[in-house]
Parts: C-alpha cells; sequence; structure tokens
C-alpha cells in the first residue's frame, strides 16, 4: 500500500480525511462531506463560479489554466447536453497524486465533479481513471453507488426537484496520451486516443459535441474544500496569482519520498531538503526534474525558486503535475535523457509526424551515445530535432518530449561531450543487456 | 439498435454486464475500452471471437474494434501468464532500482521482456509509468500494485503467487 507521509510545513486540504476512513460514506459526511455540493445547489451557478474564480485555483493537470475562468467559458444554453469529464489518467512520469485522492478520498471527486456540473448545468459527470487503476476504480465505483443508495447522486438530489446528477466511472487501457483532454475525450467515446484540433474548445464542442469541462482529479476534489472555507480564505492560503495548496510528489533519491501538501508558492529547496529530509545516501543533488519528466531539468543553484506555475516559468521550468523528481550525483544524464525519450517514443500516438519521428529519432541518437558511438554533433542533432517538435503538433505531447530534452542537452553539453569522448559513470543505471532492449523494444 | 446476442461466447455474468454497459453511456460504442478489458480478464487476452461478440454488440466493424485494441498498450491479443507481472523502469522507478527489479525477475523466472514461463503460470513485461513514483521500485502483478521493492521482497511476492496466497482484484 501507498505509504502516508507528513511534515509540518504542510497544509492540509486535500489530504485532510487521508488515512481517516472516508471511503465510507458516513466518515466522509462526518468530516464535512457532501456539504459543499448541497450549499452551491442552493446557491447557484453565478455564485459557484464567482468563489471559484475569487480561489486562484489553477488547473492541477499541469497546465495551470485558472479553473473558475474555465468554467465560465461554458455557453449558457445548449442545445447539445452539457457534460464534466474528471481527468484521473494520471500518468506523467513523476506523479501519483491522483492515486492518493482515489484511494483515500473518493467522494471528494464525486463531490467536485457534481459542483462542477451546477456550475455549468451539466446533469452528467464522467470520471476516467488510467487502465493500471483498477482496484481505485473499484473503490470509486462502490463511493458513488453509496452516493446514489443515498440520494446524493441521481435524480432530485439533497431532495431538490428537478436537480439530477449522475456519475459514470470508467478506465482506460494504458496510454499516456490518453491524459491529454482531447485524445480524452476520443477514448470515452470508444476510439484511438488521439488529439483533436482547437478551436472548437470542448468548454464549447466536447464530449459527444456538447460543452463540455474537463478537469484534473486533483483540481476537482480541492473545489468541495474551496466552496467549505470560501474562495478567498483559499486563496490566501498560496502564493500570487496561484491559490491555495497542492500535493508535490517527491520522488527519486530523497530521504523521505511521499506525496506532501504544500502551500503553492512554497520553496522547491525546503520541498527536497526540508520536508523530503534531503539527498538519500549522503549524496549530493546533481539536478532536479520538478513538475514530472516534461518539465526543463533544474540545477542545484537553481532550486531557490517557489514552487507556483508562475515562479517556475520564470525559472525557466514548469510546475506541471508537481511531480518533483530529485537526481543525485551519481546519475548520469545521457541515461537519464535515453530514459526519457524512450517514454514518449513510446507514447507518441503518431498521430503529428513532428512528434512521431522526432521523438523516434532523438531515441535512436541517444541510443547510439549511451553505447559508445556517438557523435559531438549528434548533441545538436538531438537539438535540432526537439526545437523542430515545438509548437508544431495538435496536443502537447511533442512539446512535454522536446522541452526535457532540450533541457538536458543546454545545461548537460559538456556532460554530453564528455560521455562522447569516453567518459562513462562507475555504476550505470541501464546496463548494456538493457540498452540492448531499449534500443531494440518494440512494445 | 446492435444485433441481439444468441451464443455469447462470455460467461452468463459478463454477456448480461456487456448487455448493460453500452446503455449508461450517450452513445454505446462509448463501452467499447471497458469490454475490452473485461473480456480479456474473463479470456486472459482479446481473442478474434471477442473481437466479433464486441464488434457485434456495438455495431462496430471488427476492423474498428481491432483499431481501438491495438491502441492500448495493456490490451493483447495473445494469452500472457496467470500472473502478468509488470514492473515499471520509468524514472522514479529507474532511481530507486527498477532495472534491478526487473532483472532479478528475468532471471528468477527465465524469461524476457513479454514472454511467460513454460508452465503458463508467470509472464513478465517491463512497463512506464504506472503512477507508484513517491513509492518506487513499484511493479503490478495483474491490476495488484506493489511497492518499496527489493529483490527478496520480490521473491516473497511471487512465491505468494505461486502458492494461491494473494488476492487478485479484478
Amino acid at each position: 500500500m501507498p505509504r502516508l507521509v507528513s511534515h509540518p510545513d504542510e497544509v492540509k486540504v486535500i489530504s485532510r480525511r487521508f488515512g481517516l476512513g472516508a471511503t465510507d460514506l458516513d466518515k466522509y459526511i462526518e468530516l464535512d462531506g457532501y456539504a459543499a455540493a448541497r450549499t452551491a445547489a442552493e446557491k447557484g451557478p453565478d455564485w459557484i463560479i464567482a468563489e471559484m474564480k475569487a480561489s486562484g485555483l489553477r488547473g492541477r493537470g499541469g497546465a495551470g489554466f485558472p479553473t473558475g475562468m474555465k468554467w465560465s467559458f461554458v455557453p449558457k444554453q445548449s442545445a447539445k447536453p452539457k457534460y464534466v469529464l474528471v481527468n484521473g489518467d494520471e500518468s506523467e512520469p513523476g506523479t501519483c497524486k491522483d492515486h492518493l485522492i482515489f484511494l483515500h478520498d473518493p467522494h471528494s471527486v464525486i463531490e467536485g465533479c457534481m459542483i462542477a456540473g451546477l456550475a455549468i448545468g451539466a446533469k452528467t459527470g464522467f470520471i476516467y481513471l488510467r487502465g493500471e487503476y483498477r482496484y481505485l476504480l473499484n473503490i470509486m465505483e462502490k463511493a458513488v453507488a453509496d452516493a446514489y443508495a443515498r440520494g446524493i447522486l441521481g435524480k432530485n438530489i439533497f431532495g431538490i426537484q428537478g436537480l439530477d446528477f449522475d456519475v459514470i466511472t470508467q478506465t482506460g487501457a494504458g496510454a499516456y496520451e490518453v491524459g491529454e483532454e482531447s485524445a480524452l475525450m476520443e477514448s470515452l467515446e470508444g476510439k484511438r486516443g488521439v488529439p483533436r484540433i482547437r478551436p472548437p474548445f470542448p468548454a464549447v464542442v466536447g464530449l459527444y459535441g456538447g460543452p463540455t469541462i474537463i478537469n484534473n482529479a486533483e483540481t476537482i476534489a480541492a473545489v468541495p474544500h474551496i466552496l467549505r472555507m470560501g474562495g478567498e480564505a483559499y486563496a490566501k492560503l498560496g502564493s500570487e496569482r496561484n491559490g491555495g495548496t497542492r500535493l508535490f510528489g517527491i520522488s527519486g533519491h530523497v530521504v523521505r519520498p511521499g506525496v506532501y501538501e504544500l502551500p503553492m508558492g512554497y520553496s522547491l529547496r525546503k520541498a527536497i531538503y526540508e520536508v523530503a529530509g534531503g539527498i538519500a545516501n549522503g549524496r549530493s543533488l546533481k539536478a532536479v526534474v520538478p513538475g514530472g519528466s516534461s518539465c526543463p531539468v533544474l540545477l542545484p543553484n537553481e532550486i531557490d525558486v517557489g514552487l507556483d506555475f508562475d515562479q517556475m516559468g520564470k525559472a525557466g521550468t514548469m510546475l506541471g503535475s508537481g511531480g518533483i523528481v530529485v537526481l543525485d550525483d551519481t546519475v548520469s544524464i545521457v541515461e537519464f535523457a535515453l530514459r526519457v525519450i524512450k517514454f514518449y517514443q513510446h507514447e507518441s500516438c503518431g498521430w503529428c509526424i513532428p512528434c512521431r519521428e522526432g521523438t523516434d529519432w532523438i531515441k535512436k541518437t541517444l541510443t547510439r551515445v549511451h553505447a559508445g558511438a556517438g557523435e559531438v554533433k549528434d548533441i545538436d542533432n538531438v537539438q535540432y530535432l526537439a526545437e523542430n517538435m515545438m509548437g508544431r503538433t495538435f496536443c502537447p505531447l511533442g512539446d512535454a518530449a522536446a522541452m526535457p530534452i532540450l533541457g538536458f542537452v543546454k545545461k548537460f553539453r559538456k556532460e554530453f561531450e564528455e560521455y562522447i569522448a569516453g567518459q562513462r559513470v562507475d555504476a550505470p543505471i541501464l546496463p548494456p543487456s538493457n540498452l540492448v532492449h531499449i534500443a531494440g523494444a518494440s512494445h | 439498435m446492435s444485433t441481439p446476442i444468441q451464443n455469447s461466447i462470455f460467461s452468463p455474468e459478463l454477456a448480461a454486464r456487456f448487455d448493460h454497459l453500452p446503455t449508461i453511456y450517450p452513445a454505446r460504442r462509448s463501452a467499447l475500452v471497458p469490454m475490452l478489458l473485461y473480456a480479456q480478464d474473463e479470456l486472459g487476452y482479446v481473442s478474434d471471437a471477442a473481437i466479433a461478440e464486441i464488434a457485434q454488440r456495438l455495431d462496430l466493424t471488427e476492423l474498428d474494434v481491432a483499431s481501438v485494441l491495438s491502441y492500448y498498450s495493456m490490451l493483447r491479443t495473445e494469452p500472457a501468464g496467470k500472473y502478468n507481472i509488470q514492473v515499471c523502469t520509468n524514472i522514479s522507478c529507474m532511481l530507486r532500482g527498477g532495472y534491478e527489479i526487473l532483472d532479478h525477475c528475468k532471471k528468477k523466472l527465465g524469461v524476457g521482456h513479454k514472454q511467460t514461463t513454460p508452465d503458463g503460470q508467470f509472464s513478465l513485461e517491463e512497463v512506464e509509468c504506472i503512477g507508484a513514483c513517491c513509492w518506487a521500485p513499484a511493479m503490478q502483478v495483474n491490476y495488484d500494485f506493489h511497492d518499496e521493492l527489493t529483490p527478496a521482497k520480490v521473491d516473497a511476492i511471487l512465491d505468494d503467487y505461486a502458492h494461491g496466497r494473494s488476492k487478485d482484484v479484478k
């Protein structure tokens, strides 16, 4: 079972029910559950959206778009039904926060989904989990069934005539790309998960052609808490233009890896050295991938930065999905970069040529470099390929693959050059047998 | 409406579930990915006969179904072992010994990536991130998660499966 961790600097909002048995509906209600949805039903859409805007909540999937604003884009009148789609296809390497939300607080996702539905006038919400999360789907399905049995979902909810809301849960079947919102809709419609071109945006033409809001599971789980404590109070927990708290997953070479709920704007250095206990085994810090594998790497002298969307952007990287991956000084960046691009090459859906070909050629080139047959011009070539992927694809997967690679070759160019000149690491993580496997992988 | 199914290849329970599942969605086709997963859970893989029946149930062509099937990495058209071991080697697991766990499984079982032991008990797969990064290294056996692995812990886990002592999430 995933280990729960704790640190005094945490501000537990989303995680306040973790470990308290809130999968049980009575326990959830005892811990203030479904009170926010009831208030939302009474006060109506304008009040909900005003509170959401005041909260400064920005999308926790990685893009950081203001949630209240996203909801306000949905047309009030629509000939086609409107939908809420909760994105629980958590797949960004380094990210495991939604895993804990589904495991410990499934009703918060249902309640947030209901409130989103009330805000935009949708009567159906979908909660889509990644295929690997079957045991979490089982937890979600039991929570949904309990909510129906109690009259919290279905027709005339909370006894209010005409107030209906249904929730449908399902999983995917293994595809990183489906975490992208338009590919997610395709998957939910029973198709291959390839992205749709925008415009039109999902808020206007989404699932089954109806206006749809798509939010990350953590974003949705934050919603009931925002209404419970008030948008302004939630905003004050965070930093400027970055309201509230978020779940940061700190993994890799730290003493106490785990998912910690920290205020937006919290120091990255403190997150690594205090919250997660510093670098394990007495080693020193080499690099940090700060928000999931698609975020450009930071060097040890670049970590005095606040963990919010704007400060991380200024630092030349991204807050992303909040998955902080810490690398100690034993790691070869050549190996690490190869493992990262192997992932994106595997997950590129192949729809857009720059992404399909770019990820494949970068993987081939880095495989050769790693095997000891690289030339200095390979570094330039990798950079050229990555730069030509940027902004040239339907969905952000192309950028997500290119950005970390650009970070590695720019910030660690000397290490690539030394590797090519014959200098290797003492303890390679990818042994030659795995290298052969990666080079010839067809899975 | 789709053609009624006379002689389903699935168990009566799964056939009844498949009668119902397409009706909960605004469009029947939305049930496709879940149906492929549940078919695989029952049969061990998605057979040609399963593709044909699912196509019939959803008013799709078999080509439509096969095309969707081929997109998703968890779906397979060949049987795997009774217990399919999926070892994550993505970045967070890689940094904490994921490759060591994978190599240990390979040596212990005598099989490689996407291979099955001769007795059909275990198959092995190297997989991408499974969402257990903070509890790395991690693996799944069928749908069950096992985390904070060491080679010794893997030995104990596989021993439990071999002797039928483990739960098996469906």
